[in-house]
């Protein structure tokens, strides 16, 4: 990246592409001073008028009467939304991160999916049952065909289970459980998983498929090697059998979907064409609503809420998302990477982790940097997730007087200096929640050297756990804790254990917990399991929870969109009128 | 020292300056300005670098004046409870450092190639003098864009953030350069014909000798009226690249970086985040140009 603390998400640096003349941003941006002088030598020249043949005019009437009544029944609507951050990639396996899956969603399909009341939904499956223990039989939608006019078969589904499966995909916390996908005939497929799975039909809603057709032809086989900034075709190129279909990708500039004529399913929108546009800046992203130049921003910036609600030509639709956002601390190494401790890793001591959990004041972020849209919790799963409990929200009060006691007791009287990395365009407030972390942690001496960067440094860098202490958040795209339980919290092993525990957070008795939820079908019984696990890993602090995130989405007053608590925006039933 | 400042009380350029209210003003505004900016320390009344201090619940807090201000924060205070009068005292300190260091090196850099340019001729002076062409077509941001850019790439991010002022100055003054050539090559081509001149030629000194202890002072004048109009056309220039973002790091904030940091604020009527660094700049700014306005026409032989 060219500019690493970059407010500006259209800058003359990223984005333009000079092998490739894009068309001028139209998105006006005022505080911009290089807006629409970058391209101005690609604007077309005004044509000289000349006065149209006869034939021209004829043809042209033709043209404009049969047109017109196809027009009005399907009135063309470009529904234009935005967010802080762009899109990582577009090859449906290589990173799960909520934006990310939200725009895949459009343009790939999973077996099932989860309809507008986040229940299970048959989308590539029409139907499954259970042939054993180990075995569930799915049939297939018949003449469904991928956007490139393949039609899809199980060999798709067998091809991108496997392909979710591979060292480099970042899915492979849905995989869990899951041994292989098995042809039986053309729409028939058999998912055969170790033993009992009972999260099996949650896991395969985030399982995206591909042509194996298509992703050999373009060599693809295997998914992009995000965290080592590998480029591949299947990451700016898509082709799914989804609702939309990938007009134009620029990375950091915008994305532009267009709805797909052949899709088998039904929709509730008149949506015929989706653009994506990333606007780093607060400002800016409200100006360009309000402006009308985009009609939905998913993450107005907290501030600007309560005047957004009061412009009558804006709404905001306001809901919980079962995202929790949380410190990790690097337990796993003996020295930190970077810190002026040698020799030691002062977050190896439980004290000291106490310590910083007493001193940050979640209820102050609350209150101002948030202004009072959070959840402040305990908790390292949402109230939506299966297997919360309230007394999972016990949480110390603020005290520094005891935490300072226990820092002296750990050996640090004076404290210690560490880098908190920090996205600053991926989750609600995020830089300045650590701006005030940074603050709080000064009053127990840990002088805190604030590292905030984009979204597409900080993935691949968290990713290769290069880093001693950071900001993370967490949705459940599963709605079962066993998601958060098994990727953040358990021991890093391999697949899907510990996958994006990059906190190297580890205790045998939680592991041995987890593995019994893997193949528990009680829920009852589920559920004290999670408790249990999640209440020895508060005891350990193994991570500082802060709050669950609330998602006010803005919007123009004509625009209608379902809003989820997976804070996920889908065209397919959006109107615009 | 007397004897100095009855020359300077006695001089042209004193009595002109008497002579203009406007400008007694702008100069006691921006000496207020450098003042409040060097002595910040001692005179703030908070430090708001010392996270220690802070509390996050005085976070918004609006000026002294209105309904909810409070006395302690005069100014009130932004996102992180800093107080926002302090944050300016301090914000002023690197605006006014990169800006004066900056049009120091344009000078070092300028003057130098000016003097050879003007005082060697031929084919090195059409080489600087194209050089200082291609320049003057890109404007000053765009060159200070890119000198920004490469260095974080070279340098990294890691190690940027500690030399990022260093990189800014670099960058405005790199960028600013050309001004300083055109002035004193123009200057050094009437004066290298002079008789004295030429005398220290025939007394055998060597060029270089000739050209900084003998031309360049009887060149210096204008340049010194370009410089005052350039420091702040260095700090606005400097403004805007930290308003970008892409110049110092919010550990060390300028007025640029104050003004960004309340800009996110200004839709929800936290108006005083951004707009008394706003102020500031305005201030700040003005009265430096009012100054040199008022250099360049006192100075100017034929406006007298």
């Amino acid at each position: 990246m060219f500019f690493n603390r970059t407010s500006f998400s259209i800058s003359p640096f990223n984005g333009f592409n000079p092998s490739k003349p894009s068309k001028p941003s139209k998105l006006f941006n005022p505080f911009n001073p290089f807006h629409r002088t970058i391209h101005a030598d690609l604007a077309p020249a005004p044509q000289p008028f000349r006065a149209p043949s006869r034939l021209a005019c004829m043809v042209a009437a033709a043209i404009i009467a049969t047109s017109l009544p196809l027009a009005s029944i399907t009135e063309a609507k470009t529904f234009r939304w935005a967010s802080q951050g762009d899109v990582l990639t577009m090859d449906p396996h290589a990173q799960n991160e909520g934006l990310n899956n939200a725009i895949s969603d459009h343009v790939y399909e999973p077996l099932l999916n989860r309809g507008k009341t986040m229940a299970i939904e048959p989308c590539l499956a029409l139907s499954w049952t259970q042939i054993n223990p180990t075995t569930t039989r799915f049939k297939l939608r018949d003449k469904v065909t991928f956007h490139d006019g393949t039609p899809f078969t199980a060999d798709d589904v067998v091809f991108s289970i496997t392909r979710a499966g591979e060292k480099t995909s970042n899915f492979g916390a849905y995989m869990q459980g899951i041994k292989e996908a098995k042809k039986v005939d053309n729409l028939t497929v058999d998912i055969i998983t170790n033993g009992p799975a009972p999260t099996l039909l949650d896991q395969l809603t985030e399982i995206r498929v591909m042509s194996r057709a298509w992703a050999t032809k373009y060599n693809v086989t295997r998914p992009q090697d995000f965290k080592n900034k590998e480029e591949t075709f299947a990451a700016r190129n898509a082709n799914g059998t989804g609702a939309f279909i990938l007009r134009a990708r620029e990375p950091d500039v915008k994305t532009v979907l267009v709805a797909n004529s052949n899709w088998w399913g039904k929709r509730d929108s008149n949506v015929t064409e989706v653009v994506y546009t990333p606007i780093k800046q607060d400002a800016t992203r409200i100006s360009a609503l309000i402006s009308g130049e985009i009609d939905l921003v998913l993450d107005p910036p907290v501030q600007d809420v309560g005047s957004l609600k009061a412009n009558p030509a804006l709404k905001v639709v306001e809901g919980n998302e079962n995202r929790t956002i949380f410190l990790a601390m690097d337990q796993g190494r003996n020295e930190l990477q970077y810190s002026n401790v040698k020799g030691k890793n002062p977050f190896k001591d439980v004290r000291v982790r106490q310590a910083m959990l007493l001193t940050v004041d979640i209820n102050a972020i609350q209150k101002t940097v948030m202004r009072g849209l959070s959840l402040p919790t305990m908790s390292m799963i949402a109230p939506q997730v299966r297997g919360y409990s309230k007394d999972l929200e016990k949480r110390p009060a603020v005290d520094t007087a005891k935490a300072k006691k226990l820092m002296a007791d750990a050996g640090y009287p004076n404290g210690f200096e560490v880098t908190l990395d920090c996205p600053n365009n991926r989750y609600i407030n995020d830089e300045r929640i650590c701006t005030a972390i940074a603050g709080m942690l000064s009053k127990i001496d840990i002088k805190i050297k604030l590292n905030s960067m984009p979204r597409v440094t900080y993935f691949p860098k968290i990713q290769n756990i290069d880093s001693s202490f950071h900001l993370y958040g967490w949705g459940v795209p599963t709605f079962d804790s066993l998601y958060t339980l098994q990727s953040v919290i358990r021991t890093k092993t391999s697949g899907g254990d510990g996958e994006q525990n990059y906190s190297g957070y580890s205790n045998p008795k939680v592991d041995a917990l987890i593995d019994q939820l893997k193949t528990e079908a009680d829920l009852a019984k589920r559920a004290t399991i999670t408790r249990e696990a999640l209440l020895i890993h508060q005891a350990d602090v193994g991570h500082i929870p802060l709050h669950h995130q609330i998602i006010p989405w803005a919007m123009r007053k004509n625009v209608t969109v379902v809003h989820r608590a997976d804070n996920r925006v889908f065209a397919k039933w959006a109107m615009v009128n | 020292m007397n004897d100095t400042l009855k020359r300077i009380f006695d001089s042209d350029l004193w009595y002109s300056f008497k002579r203009h209210p406007l400008v007694i003003v702008a100069a006691i505004l921006s000496l207020i300005c450098i003042l409040g900016a060097v002595f910040a320390p001692i005179l703030a009344p908070h430090n708001p670098f010392d996270l220690k201090t802070l509390n996050l619940l005085d976070a918004f807090t609006p000026p002294a004046w209105t309904a909810a201000g409070k006395g302690q924060f005069f100014l009130g205070t932004d996102d992180q409870g800093r107080d926002v009068l302090s944050t300016i005292m301090y914000g002023s300190r690197v605006s006014l450092t990169v800006g004066i260091c900056a049009v120091a090196l344009s000078m070092v850099i300028g003057i130098t190639l000016g003097l050879i340019s003007g005082y060697v001729g031929g084919a090195l002076d059409s080489f600087i003098m194209r050089v200082a062409d291609v320049q003057l077509s890109f404007p000053a941001i765009l060159i200070a864009l890119l000198i920004d850019g490469v260095a974080r790439v070279v340098i990294g991010k890691d190690g940027h953030d500690e030399v990022a002022v260093y990189v800014l100055i670099f960058a405005i003054a790199a960028s600013g350069w050309v001004q300083y050539a055109r002035t004193v090559r123009g200057s050094t081509l009437v004066e290298r014909n002079k008789e004295y001149v030429q005398a220290a030629r025939v007394i055998g000194r060597k060029p270089l000798a000739i050209m900084f202890s003998h031309v360049l002072p009887n060149v210096m004048g204008p340049v010194f009226v370009l410089a005052t109009l350039h420091v702040g056309a260095a700090i606005i220039t400097e403004a805007t690249l930290s308003f970008l973002g892409v110049g110092v790091p919010p550990t060390q904030p300028s007025l640029g970086t104050l003004i960004r940091i309340g800009n996110d604020f200004l839709f929800s009527g936290e108006w005083w985040i951004t707009v008394f660094p706003g102020i500031m700049l305005v201030i700040l700014v003005l009265s430096i140009n009012i100054i040199g306005d008022w250099l360049r026409d006192a100075l100017n032989p034929k406006l007298r």
